[in-house]
């Protein structure tokens, strides 16, 4: 196993040393990085242009040029790592350190959306194969896959971000969108739920007519100018999400499982009132991790202290409980500081952004505050990336638990009569994940350079727009330092993602 | 929703596809199938609509500046003919400039009819009828280009690679992993950035080159099973050579798995092209494609919405209907496939059983 990682590895920069000389030879080739000089009309044009040569040695043919950009990137060894310098003389190496961050908040909540989104309802799809859902699915995933970016994002922009804005200036929903939303929620709602004709009918009305009442009812208590959970909201919600937790990892007729979840619930709810105590200048993003980690490991200890038989499978949903219910707890509290974020003097009542990673007029030392205006410069570009990456792991989920369910040991499991839960989550969706997490560690390594249309839409200083300046600056260094750890993350998820592969199904062997 | 794996409709579907698929050969089941699968079949009549559309339209333009070949189209303007913009008023009052005289409505009492300027025009006069129809021709042209020189490059190396095994193998399949560490996106923007002012011809020439690589790896996976299969043995002890049995042999037998794999890359194709020529890497100005339509007319999208919905438009039915038409193929080429059994078929099978 060592021997093949190690043969891989060695494989794997050979590669590298091929394509990033094919990159800079071709780009050296065809973008005169002198060619913007030799236009200009300044008086000291030749010492320019002498200049630049000098410093970026363009005096040395491309294909040597090439050696000694590489004795910088291979100076990695020695502790030295050096990517050259930008044409107006910084170091490449500095602005990359700084994109990557920009860059990675924009994509991964996006992504890990995308996957988990994505997966679950691929894998609804499959189950139900050829119903109603599963049709309006496999249209609005092909809808999605063929979407330009940048034309969604414009629409973003327009529909979500300025109507939201014009929207909570008076804070209540109109009476035409009274009636649509709940007609289209409610018909979303049926599809998932399901069903025959009769069934699918009363519960798109029951849902269409539930709705409408909760849309009136937060209209009168102004709720969406003053929005809020509340103590006993976050209950019910993180108890709901509990025993759905409970229900799919062991049953939902299983008594302990449900009990271990509520019990993890009530203590998220006991916990309201300190967490609602810490002041909101004391924290940070350490801290609020690690208050996470914290919730997650009692969550752990009190599901175990449920448990007879199955202590690992009680204490798992007890740690994801926890982890949900601390998600509600920070949505609520996050709700607390909308309305004076939102009318404070830098958002003025406009707080959904369509453009920069972060709001500068905005000074406030409160945690809370710097992380809602964090999200909401967030929510358009994740919208964007995530509605298009989706799609592809819907299909992808689908067919992969659909070629599964055919398997002949699917037969045997029902055969023995394991219930469909059982068979679904425990027999075949295990197994129809495998070619998927190969998927994932590709994506994964591709999200880098993968966002950079959002990122120049919605105006991020991140890996993307470097990269266009470099390309149309014609700055080889710039655009090398991006191209080498672009495809360098490429080289590693392949690496990555055939180990696990191998990790995952022991059918197939590694090495040799 | 009737149970589609329960044991008698199971046999039902068996005894049905067997009578289907008696007495008929590969490329007849296959197109059998295909004709059933009702959303690719309105993809595909709907693309063919498009480009017939698109390309009746706006007439064909070939050749360079120097030396242009052009077949005139049915609509009059073109690119560069320019007008004094119309302006007009809607209904409620607000200020229209250059808005689109389309009229779809026909009980409005004008009928149906094109107008002066059908999809409006834009800023300063350009009938945008012309420009989108001119765009969609480009974004179209890539995407075939892209897709003829991605799909042969893809299959002849997989072939090759997957036929012949060993070190041409090794070479081979170690320089596609070249290829594809370098990320679509960069290399297309290098391309784009340098040989954009050529034309679209040689800016899809380039994309193309490096657009094969997914499908050589399936197709090389594809010749490695088959290979190895007794109708490959026996022509190899008939005397075939290397070139016979790759492709008389083997490569219709892998016809699958390339179709459905280029109409993806079809897809993608749009895709990227629209995406390089709207961050400016693409197709360059006086050309146009639909990209740089919308990155030209996304700040006017308050006032002329239409400059905005047009050309999206005919990017997502070109990419909706080619992925809907890649669907259609899948299903088709997939012997396992099982497809849902109507009504008609229920019938259908009762009467077999009867028999």
């Amino acid at each position: 196993m060592l021997a093949f990682i190690g043969r891989r590895i060695a494989i794997s920069f050979l590669i590298l040393f091929g394509s990033s000389f094919l990159v800079y030879n071709m780009e050296a080739i065809a973008g005169d990085p002198l060619a913007s000089l030799a236009e200009s009309s300044a008086r000291n044009k030749a010492y320019l242009i002498s200049r630049l040569t000098a410093q970026l040695q363009l005096d040395v043919p491309p294909p040597a040029r090439y050696f000694i950009w590489l004795k910088g990137v291979l100076g990695v060894f020695v502790g030295d790592l050096d990517f050259g310098k930008t044409r107006q003389g910084g170091a490449v190496l500095e602005l990359i350190g700084s994109a990557v961050p920009v860059t990675l908040r924009l994509v991964t909540a996006a992504t890990v959306l995308a996957i988990i989104l994505g997966i679950s309802i691929g894998v609804l799809s499959a189950i139900r194969q050829y119903s109603r859902l599963d049709y309006s699915m496999t249209f609005v995933s092909f809808l999605f896959f063929s979407l330009p970016v940048f034309w969604i994002a414009v629409l973003l922009k327009q529909y979500f971000a300025i109507g939201f804005n014009d929207f909570l200036a008076d804070g209540q929903v109109t009476t035409p969108f009274m009636i649509v939303i709940p007609l289209a929620l409610g018909l979303i709602i049926a599809g998932f739920i399901g069903g025959e004709r009769k069934r699918f009918w009363i519960s798109y009305g029951s849902a269409a007519v539930g709705l409408f009442a909760l849309i009136n009812l937060l209209n009168l208590m102004n709720w969406f100018q003053n929005p809020g959970l509340g103590i006993v909201l976050v209950f019910l919600f993180s108890a709901g999400a509990g025993i759905v937790v409970a229900g799919l990892t062991m049953g939902f007729d299983h008594k302990i499982a449900r009990n271990a979840a509520l019990s993890v619930a009530a203590l998220g709810a006991v916990l309201y009132v300190p967490f609602n105590m810490i002041p909101g200048h004391w924290l940070n993003l350490g801290l609020l991790a690690l208050l996470g980690v914290i919730a997650v490991v009692v969550g752990v200890f009190t599901a175990g202290f449920w448990a007879k038989e199955d202590r690992s499978a009680l204490r798992r949903i007890g740690g994801l409980t926890a982890f949900i219910t601390g998600l509600f707890l920070i949505v609520d509290k996050l709700m607390q500081v909308w309305n004076p974020y939102v009318n404070s003097d830098a958002i003025s009542g406009r707080p959904v952004p369509t453009i920069s990673a972060a709001n500068d007029l905005m000074d406030s030392h409160n945690y809370w505050w710097q992380l809602l205006d964090v999200l909401l410069h967030l929510l358009l570009p994740t919208l964007g990336i995530m509605l298009i990456s989706f799609a592809g792991y819907v299909r992808y989920a689908r067919s992969s638990l659909l070629e599964v369910m055919n398997m002949d040991y699917i037969r045997t499991a029902r055969a023995k009569g394991l219930t469909e839960r059982t068979v679904v989550v425990r027999h075949a969706l295990r197994n129809a994940m495998i070619p998927l997490t190969t998927l994932i560690a590709f994506d994964l390594s591709g999200l880098i350079g993968g966002a950079f249309i959002t990122e120049s839409i919605y105006g991020w200083k991140g890996m993307g727009t470097i990269f266009l300046q470099a390309v149309s600056s014609q700055d080889l260094n710039l655009l090398m330092g991006v191209f080498f750890l672009t495809s360098f993350l490429a080289v590693m998820g392949n690496l990555l993602a055939d180990l696990a592969y191998s990790a995952l199904d022991p059918r197939i062997r590694m090495g040799k | 929703m009737t149970d589609n794996n329960s044991p008698a409709t199971n046999a039902a579907g068996t005894s049905i596809e067997m009578k289907e698929t008696a007495g008929l050969s590969q490329g007849q089941l296959v197109r059998k199938r295909f004709f059933r699968h009702r959303a690719a079949n309105i993809s595909l009549a709907y693309l063919g609509l498009i480009i017939l559309f698109v390309f009746t339209a706006g007439g064909i333009h070939l050749g360079n500046k120097d030396m242009p070949i052009t077949v005139p189209g049915w609509w009059h303007l073109t690119i560069n003919d320019m007008s004094e913009v119309a302006i007009s008023h809607s209904d409620s009052g607000q200020l229209l400039i250059g808005a689109p005289t389309l009229d779809l409505n026909p009980f409005d009492g004008n009928g149906v009819s094109l107008g002066a300027h059908p999809f409006g025009q834009d800023t300063i006069g350009h009938d945008y009828f012309a420009l989108v129809i001119r765009g969609a021709q480009q974004s179209i042209m890539v995407m075939l280009v892209v897709g003829l020189i991605g799909g042969l490059m893809g299959t002849i190396i997989g072939a090759i690679s997957g036929y012949f095994r060993g070190a041409t193998d090794s070479i081979l399949m170690r320089f596609t992993d070249l290829i594809i560490t370098i990320p679509t996106v960069i290399i297309g923007s290098v391309i784009g950035a340098r040989l954009g002012n050529l034309g679209v011809f040689p800016l899809a020439l380039f994309l193309g080159l490096f657009a094969w690589t997914g499908l050589a790896r399936l197709v090389r996976g594809e010749f490695l099973t088959l290979r190895e299969r007794e109708f490959v043995d026996a022509a190899r002890v008939a005397g075939a050579s290397a070139g016979r049995i790759i492709f008389k042999h083997i490569l219709p037998n892998a016809m699958g798995v390339i179709i459905v794999s280029v109409t993806l890359l079809l897809s993608g194709a749009i895709l990227l092209e629209t995406a390089l020529s709207y961050v400016g890497f693409g197709v360059q100005s006086p050309d146009v494609s639909l990209g740089t339509l919308i990155s030209q007319y996304q700040d006017s999208f308050q006032a002329s919405p239409w400059l905005f919905w047009w050309p999206g438009f005919f990017i997502i039915s070109i990419a909706l209907s080619v992925n809907f038409i890649g669907d259609g193929l899948r299903d088709a080429f997939d012997p396992r496939q099982k497809r849902k059994l109507s009504r008609k078929d229920l019938v259908q099978a009762k009467q077999i059983e009867k028999n």
